[in-house]
């Protein structure tokens, strides 16, 4: 591990969203491993040309080394996951229910009351777990990346119960190229998922403030959230 | 490709003597009359043939229909509309862009298409893929959280079928099959090209290397530039699978009118309604005036303008990105036919041979 100024990272998943995070963490001259459930000599050519400067490893390994474990997998996956390879962590979750990509998954899913973040928290009870990365599209991810003070940065909504988790990851975001918003404890976190006020939106800081804070807003957004997954059930 | 349209040319240096392909790609898409009443299905798949058929009188390589189930892409059966359009064409490639087949069989898929390329004398193609299309799962009563491995398993059963003689095969997610003949064959000599669509994952990237097709890269949205190491990673891991190097193409959305400023007034309300109906299930942002005008400028994904702008933006993304294939997916969202018809005209007259020009002297 490393200090804390600038933390390991491991990110868990080598679709579309793992690899971009991985180089933004790269760039922003954090050590990164890579890992998926497989094997890391499957990995090494995707990490060689797509994410270089990233280790692939074995999970538990990765996992080992970082400071920060960021979960970049469908949602799905993440569930044949051992909570336990996670215990004693800060881990990010990064990821949405999308039905798209994860087909139907059972309660509590999909329910109006429960945030996933909030159900990935309570698998990873050993853990500490900060929801953000997960509200911009991965594509968009490295195109809207600024340095501190640019006039056209965005911002990235960050929520978790633990508040030195929270500023730690804050830290993340902010070097990796966003504006991190604290938007209150997991629970809070709902305002980031598919459907809500930001949810692939690319936003400066105030009108990200203004859109998760807004009631009506968040209203539509409930209203949208309802409407995405009635479809997709 | 069986007989290569003779007035291509070879591009590139790190890509070997492939043929540059300027073709056309359509999701049937439902269009208004110029009033803004939506047409029928019907009648929207009947102008799509008119559409395939113009292709091919202004010099079009390639026309491309997306499998759909949905109201504003009426089109689950692009084969058939294809064969329709073969009937009445004699140089243009036909092919789908994409089949789903994770939701199809591909020995009826292999089927269709051979029967395609027996009725164009060998100008057939497959594009397989997943289109970030998800319609036809509940529609064919398949689980998405299986994607993985009905795409996995299918598309080796495709490639096994693509060398023909007896299958034996054996999976879980169809019928095993033993010595089994499947018809039509292909004719002595022609093949079936194949490609996948990848829209931004790498492990499908190393899927079609090991697999043997080409690769089609989807690029809808955000800069194109950030797809170049993809191309690499296709062709080394080509390389490592032994395989010889394969080509490269780009599918991107656009517009052509007679001025930038005609295509993006024309474009922008369509692109703006269509995106806004697919957000929801896609997980795309709704378009600002703002992002339309990054995706329409030179960094961005949308090929909307003149044909000069449009011409020039390909010619450079093809560069950047190793390809030597374009296909652009023209109409959005009602656009009307006639509209469509005028793009199609000025991308056949004017945006391929100066794509052709540029990309001669660039080498």
């Amino acid at each position: 591990m490393s200090n804390a100024t600038t933390p390991t990272i491991a990110v868990l998943g080598a679709g579309h969203v793992g690899p971009a995070i991985a180089r933004l963490a790269l760039d922003a001259g954090h050590t990164v491993a890579i890992a998926t459930s497989g094997n890391p000599d499957d990995l090494a050519l995707v990490t060689r040309l797509l994410i270089p400067g990233a280790e692939p490893l074995w999970p538990a390994d990765a996992i080992a080394r970082a400071d920060i474990v960021v979960l970049a997998m469908p949602l799905h996956r993440f569930l044949r996951m051992d909570p336990n390879a996670l215990s004693g962590k800060l881990v990010i979750d990064a990821m949405n229910y999308w039905p798209p990509t994860d087909g139907t998954l059972p309660p509590p899913f999909a329910a109006e009351s429960v945030g996933t973040s909030e159900i990935v928290a309570e698998r990873l009870h050993d853990a500490v777990v900060v929801k953000t990365l997960n509200h911009v599209g991965y594509h968009e991810l490295e195109t809207y990346a600024r340095p501190s003070g640019s006039v056209d940065r965005r911002a990235l909504g960050v929520a978790g119960d633990d508040p030195d988790a929270v500023d730690t990851v804050s830290a993340l975001v902010d070097r990796i190229g966003y504006d991190a918003v604290p938007v209150g404890p997991l629970r809070a976190g709902r305002v980031l998922e598919p459907g809500g006020p930001v949810f692939g939106a690319v936003l400066r800081r105030e009108d990200f403030e203004r859109a998760v804070h807004s009631p009506a807003e968040q209203q539509m957004a409930f209203g949208l959230a309802e409407q995405h997954y009635g479809r997709s059930a | 490709m069986t007989d290569q349209p003779t007035n291509s040319v070879a591009v590139g240096a790190k890509e070997t003597a492939f043929p540059l392909v300027l073709g056309l790609d359509t999701f049937g898409d439902r269009t208004n009359t110029a009033d803004g009443q939506p047409l029928s299905h019907a009648q929207t798949i009947r102008n799509v043939v008119a559409e395939g058929v113009l292709a091919e009188q202004v010099g079009v390589d390639f026309f491309g229909i997306g499998e759909h189930h949905t109201d504003y892409f009426p089109m689950p059966a692009g084969d058939v509309v294809l064969a329709s359009i073969a009937a009445r064409t004699q140089r243009i490639h036909l092919g789908s862009a994409v089949t789903v087949l994770s939701s199809d069989d591909p020995v009826r898929v292999f089927q269709r298409y051979s029967t395609l390329n027996a009725l164009s004398n060998g100008r057939a193609e497959v594009i397989l893929g997943r289109g970030s299309s998800i319609e036809s799962f509940p529609l064919f009563g398949y689980d998405l959280a299986d994607y993985e491995q009905l795409f996995e398993e299918k598309t080796a059963l495709f490639a096994q079928l693509l060398e023909g003689g007896p299958v034996t095969w054996q999976g879980t997610t169809r019928p095993a099959l033993r010595d089994q003949d499947v018809v039509p064959y292909l004719e002595d000599g022609w093949r079936l090209p194949t490609w996948i669509g990848v829209g931004g994952s790498p492990q499908s990237v190393i899927r079609a290397a090991r697999l043997g097709f080409s690769l089609m890269l989807a690029i809808i949205g955000g800069r194109p530039a950030r797809f170049a190491p993809f191309a690499d990673l296709f062709q080394q891991a080509l390389a490592n699978f032994g395989r010889p190097p394969l080509p490269v193409g780009v599918h991107g959305p656009g517009h052509v009118a007679a001025t930038d400023e005609q295509a993006r007034e024309e474009f922008w309300p369509h692109w703006r309604e269509l995106i806004r109906l697919v957000a929801v299930e896609r997980g795309f942002a709704i378009p600002t005036e703002e992002s339309f005008a990054f995706e329409t400028g030179p960094q961005g994904a949308l090929y909307v303008g003149s044909p000069e702008t449009v011409a020039l933006k390909i010619a450079t993304n093809l560069r950047t990105l190793g390809a030597t294939r374009f296909d652009l997916k023209y109409g959005a969202g009602g656009l009307p036919h006639e509209t469509l018809m005028t793009n199609i005209e000025l991308y056949g007259r004017q945006v391929i041979p100066r794509v052709r020009e540029l990309m001669t002297s660039a080498s």
